[in-house]
């Protein structure tokens, strides 16, 4: 998914009479090395942005990378889900490269590594290798495994549940309904389906537990049981990315999070009443 | 007041939760719990004096100044600390409320409920972006150079 656009060693025939400015740029070895500075530049890049960093964060830590190894003519365009980088001036090399960035589950434990990392590289502890093979290294730690967010989704969910009105039966209830919703995400939702159909059939399916636990035990509330579900659904990083980026002057990026944030809001909503007008329908009666 | 213990207790819990859930590294789940029980007491203490978008409003301005304080202090993204915290204030109830009202027809109470959520995101931006224009400065104070 990139596209490199040209390097020194393949200039277009136009340039040729920009001669005395390509000898000092036309050293191969010396091109070589700019290209991998830019290279690594773009990797550290891509792993804050895939990962949940802000904008902001992105760009400093390219130009801090370029900066550092010597590259001074790098330059860089950083939306939420590509980056432009190029360099190139009367001595370095003509180098472009644009990386699309899919859009990919937030591991925030990678942002604070090529934090990390970036540190280093600042107070030049780090060769051009080891920076390559570290890299590497984070980009391939395994995040946590699916039962482990099933345990802590459905903690948190059944905390919520407590923090918004409900008793130990509420707490109960919620701790299975995290597990379940949890469960549903990571194993049916989000490898099969687009985003807005994996959060409207999500909240449903938070709703439609909600509703049964609160069928079956009398003294349950709907209410915190429902929230405890549907909170473990909110876009905390693509929220508070978007301000974030808003309030850096990143309005691109900050309006596309936004409206990621709000896409996924607005799914929540429209699981949750939908299957509330269904079970209406079936059942019959008021709820609460 | 043991009430209100527990549900300190309950936020902080949940937010380590969050934490994981968004892979923080477990070594800042100490700073994340404080944060979050600290952030739901204070929305807690502040929601009978005022209202929800003002308490929110307090909440965020503490988790954001305690995420940015801990992040100049362990040297590593403030995200990681603001992105847990600042969930327990997300208005989770208010949509669901505003979709509960839709759906059983009470559209005032649902303009209600969901204009409130509304508020309350505001007030939770608002939070986020003043206290951002804090310069980082102020939190090395107390801090020796290297």
């Amino acid at each position: 998914m990139s596209t490199e656009i040209f390097t020194s060693q393949s200039r277009p025939a136009g340039l040729a009479d920009a001669a005395e400015l390509t000898d000092t740029a036309g050293d191969p070895a010396r091109a070589c090395r700019e290209r991998e500075i830019l290279l690594l530049a773009l990797q550290a890049g891509r792993i804050l942005l895939e990962n949940g960093a802000e904008i902001f964060r992105v760009e400093d830590t390219v130009y801090r990378i370029c900066r550092f190894y010597g590259l001074k003519s790098a330059s860089a365009f950083v939306v939420s889900n590509a980056i432009f980088l190029t360099s190139g001036n009367e001595e370095e090399a003509q180098f472009a490269k644009v990386q699309q960035i899919p859009v990919n589950v937030a591991n925030l434990s990678r942002v604070a590594q090529v934090n990390q990392l970036s540190r280093q590289i600042e107070a030049g502890r780090r060769s051009l290798a080891e920076v390559r093979r570290e890299l590497t290294r984070i980009e391939h730690t395994p995040g946590f495994s699916v039962p482990q967010q099933v345990a802590a989704a459905s903690i948190a969910g059944a905390c919520f549940s407590f923090m918004f009105g409900g008793g130990i039966l509420d707490f109960a209830c919620s701790l299975l309904i995290g597990a379940l919703l949890q469960l549903y995400m990571a194993r049916i939702g989000k490898p099969n389906f687009s985003k807005i159909v994996c959060n409207i059939l999500g909240s449903g399916w938070v709703t439609f537990l909600s509703l049964l636990c609160h069928r079956l035990l009398p003294g349950t509330h709907l209410e915190s049981m429902m929230i405890g579900g549907i909170i473990l659904m909110v876009p905390g990083v693509a929220f508070t990315n978007a301000i974030r980026d808003f309030a850096d002057g990143d309005y691109i990026s900050g309006s596309v999070r936004m409206l990621d944030a709000l896409l996924v809001f607005f799914c929540i909503a429209m699981g949750v009443g939908f299957m509330i007008a269904v079970w209406n329908r079936l059942m019959g009666g008021v709820l609460l | 007041m043991i009430t209100l213990f527990f549900q300190a207790l309950a936020a902080a819990a949940a937010t380590v939760g969050f934490a994981l859930l968004y892979g923080a590294p477990a070594r800042y789940y100490p700073y994340c719990a404080f944060i979050g029980g600290a952030g739901w007491l204070v929305y807690l203490l502040a929601l009978p004096a005022s209202s929800a978008p003002t308490a929110s409003f307090a909440a965020t301005v503490l988790v954001i100044l305690m995420s940015r304080w801990f992040a100049v202090r362990r040297e590593c993204p403030v995200t990681i600390f603001l992105i847990a915290g600042i969930i327990p204030l997300v208005p989770g109830a208010g949509i669901y409320w505003a979709s509960y009202y839709a759906v059983t027809d009470r559209m005032s109470m649902a303009a209600d409920t969901g204009l409130e959520a509304f508020k309350v995101a505001v007030a939770i931006v608002l939070g986020i972006v003043f206290v951002f224009e804090l310069p980082q400065k102020l939190f090395r104070v107390g801090q020796h150079k290297k």
